[in-house]
């Protein structure tokens, strides 16, 4: 008991690191750990004959520990379907996911099960992500049961609660008999960080947690990922279609188009110097503060 | 100084909610839209940007009601006409409105020529399809938008090409105020950027006279509109040119908002974004002092009982905040804190 007690005391200290999360962010490099996540000729093809259509075509990547990795893509890329893949939520047709350096094996829900222990997921939608029948004890409760702690006693699950709710700055005490609906959007996406918080996955993968949110909460929840991140040194798959959002935020970019990566390595080299004309013309679409917004050059939509 | 074009005064409008509880989504706001400029409304989810947009149109329908304060378009004032009134006379003609989905707005089963004649034979009963197509054909060729999409029925066209549909369609008659809510959001960057320049094109040509541009998007914001108004819990908080705002924002509200501004640029990376915490007041019950008081880092005791009035400042008087201290007071602070990051 006493060692569950410090473990709790000792890991209550992020409060106070999240005052000033950015300060302590560059300190390491996290892009050359053990690898975490890599995947050799990932292909996922949808239909056959005529209406064949090759989503992801044959990608390799290397997600490392604690690396903070961003795929960046306009809708209709294959960064969602790659995503899905990566969750082991659909099928690959072609080529291997490596967890931790051996081949991925969840041919079985058990091992499936076991297998997403160790990677966990936020989606776009959070008014989407809850069960509308379950409280908000009870979403938390679930995490904590699935980390092995079901024979706790209820005083110590609270308190686990609580911790991971002041983690996110929400107050457990307010929240419980609440239903997820009675939250802001924003507070629903908190309450999804609160459950990574307990849950501490290997791997979470961030389906543009930010896009249905506002741009103060915005900041809010990037830095409470980042600190997650120092805190339980986690590898964050971060997808997103905002450019200017990944470069701020992640330690490489990948730079997927047609389901391919076209372009990927250290966020400073791909952004400010961008090869391939896909990334330049990402970057060159998006609106600027301090360099004039070119409107004339558009590359002419298909009708 | 051009002609005004749109002058809201003091305009106050309400929802009623189902148990009879008044929330005044728009409370007070005080704006003018010149001839040839846009004017961009910023401010999060909740804050009463569309409300603003659907009240100036004079566009009340339960539970949204009108309050008081006038509306003056182009000299007319519309504050408190009868909404179906507005419908055949002032939406169309004289303001034009683009929601944010409005792709959903096409009905699948009518060809886009179609809805085009809809929108002149409310105002124009008379008119002939064969007047109707011309002009048709004309604005969309001087668009960019080609002659065949007329023909076409909205599911033969991509997001983003109906958007930019739905933008001509709307503009037909040639409006004086072209009000677009969040025309963007919802589109890719390449897509947004052909929207945009189209919108560009409708000034340029003068087919919409001025335009006011909602969004939460700030860096969107500063390159289309001229000025920038930031909106909080259903007032202006503060008033200014489109560069005033973003490098030298008075209020702390739009201080925390520029403040949380990200574009692929150099110098991005090492930035401390400034979070907002807290969710903004119940209009049910608006706070007696200061909107913004309970979010605030630099609120003092006055700030929580003392509402605060719109007072002017800048060279000309042109720009607005909202806040109990002076500009000079809040640069001071701002200066001083980021000395102290500095160091």
């Amino acid at each position: 008991m006493s060692e569950m007690d410090t473990k709790v005391q000792g890991s209550a200290q992020p409060e106070v690191q999240e005052a000033a999360p950015s300060e302590n962010k560059p300190k390491r490099d996290f892009t050359t750990g053990p690898l975490c996540l890599s995947g050799r000729g990932v292909t996922r093809v949808f239909g056959t004959g005529d209406k064949k259509k090759v989503a992801v075509d044959h990608v390799d990547f290397d997600f490392h520990e604690g690396e903070f990795v961003s795929i960046v893509g306009e809708s209709g890329s294959g960064k969602t379907t790659l995503s899905k893949m990566l969750l082991g939520l659909l099928n690959v047709s072609e080529g291997e996911i490596l967890f931790q350096g051996k081949p991925r094996d969840i041919s079985t829900r058990a091992k499936k099960n076991e297998y997403w222990k160790g990677i966990q997921a936020i989606f776009q939608d959070p008014f989407a992500s809850y069960n509308t029948f379950h409280k908000i004890d009870a979403v938390l409760l679930d995490c904590i049961n699935m980390r092995g702690g079901k024979h706790l006693p209820y005083e110590k699950k609270v308190e686990m609660m609580t911790e991971a709710c002041s983690f996110v700055n929400l107050k457990f005490a307010e929240l419980t008999n609440k239903y997820p609906f009675e939250l802001s959007g924003g507070q629903m996406q908190r309450l999804m960080i609160a459950r990574i918080f307990l849950l501490k996955p290997k791997i979470l993968l961030a389906d543009e947690p930010t896009s249905m949110v506002d741009a103060c909460s915005r900041a809010t929840i990037l830095d409470m990922l980042l600190s997650l991140r120092d805190e339980i040194g986690m590898t964050i798959i971060f997808i997103t279609h905002d450019i200017g959002l990944a470069y701020y935020i992640s330690d490489t970019v990948y730079i997927m188009e047609h389901g391919k990566f076209v372009e990927f390595g250290k966020a400073d080299e791909v952004i400010l110097n961008p090869k391939a004309p896909y990334t330049k013309r990402l970057i060159s679409d998006v609106p600027k503060i301090h360099e004039p917004w070119d409107l004339d050059t558009v590359v002419e939509e298909l009708a | 100084m051009g002609k005004v074009m749109l002058e809201v005064k003091n305009l106050k409008t309400k929802y009623i909610t189902r148990f009879g509880e008044d929330v005044y989504s728009v409370d007070g706001v005080s704006l003018k839209i010149e001839e040839g400029k846009s004017l961009g409304i910023a401010g999060e989810s909740g804050c009463g940007k569309s409300t603003l947009a659907l009240s100036m149109m004079g566009y009340y329908f339960a539970p949204l009601h009108y309050t008081s304060g006038d509306i003056i378009i182009d000299g007319k004032n519309i504050s408190g006409m009868d909404p179906d009134k507005v419908r055949t006379t002032i939406l169309g003609s004289e303001i034009a409105y683009i929601p944010q989905a409005a792709m959903n707005a096409l009905n699948p089963t009518m060809k886009i020529i179609r809805f085009i004649e809809d929108v002149i034979h409310a105002h124009n009963p008379k008119a002939s399809k064969k007047e109707i197509r011309e002009l048709a054909e004309e604005r969309f060729a001087e668009l960019g938008l080609g002659k065949e999409v007329l023909d076409r029925h909205a599911v033969e066209l991509s997001g983003g090409m109906k958007q930019r549909t739905v933008i001509a369609v709307s503009t037909i008659l040639s409006p004086k105020v072209l009000i677009a809510d969040e025309p963007s959001s919802a589109l890719d960057v390449t897509s947004q950027k052909m929207v945009i320049r189209m919108m560009r094109e409708l000034m340029e040509k003068g087919y919409i006279k001025s335009m006011m541009f909602i969004t939460h998007e700030l860096p969107l914001l500063y390159n289309v509109t001229d000025d920038i108004a930031v909106m909080y819990a259903g007032q202006l908080v503060e008033y200014g040119t489109a560069k005033e705002m973003v490098f030298d924002p008075i209020h702390p509200y739009s201080h925390g908002l520029m403040g949380s501004i990200l574009v692929p640029e150099e110098g991005t990376r090492g930035m401390n974004l400034t979070a907002i915490p807290g969710t903004p007041p119940n209009l049910k019950r608006p706070p007696q002092g200061c909107r913004f008081a309970e979010r605030c880092k630099y609120a003092k005791p006055e700030c929580f009982y003392t509402a605060p009035a719109e007072r002017m400042f800048g060279e000309n008087g042109t720009r607005m905040h909202r806040c109990l201290m002076s500009e000079d007071q809040l640069r001071d602070i701002y200066s001083k804190e980021n000395g102290g990051a500095q160091a």
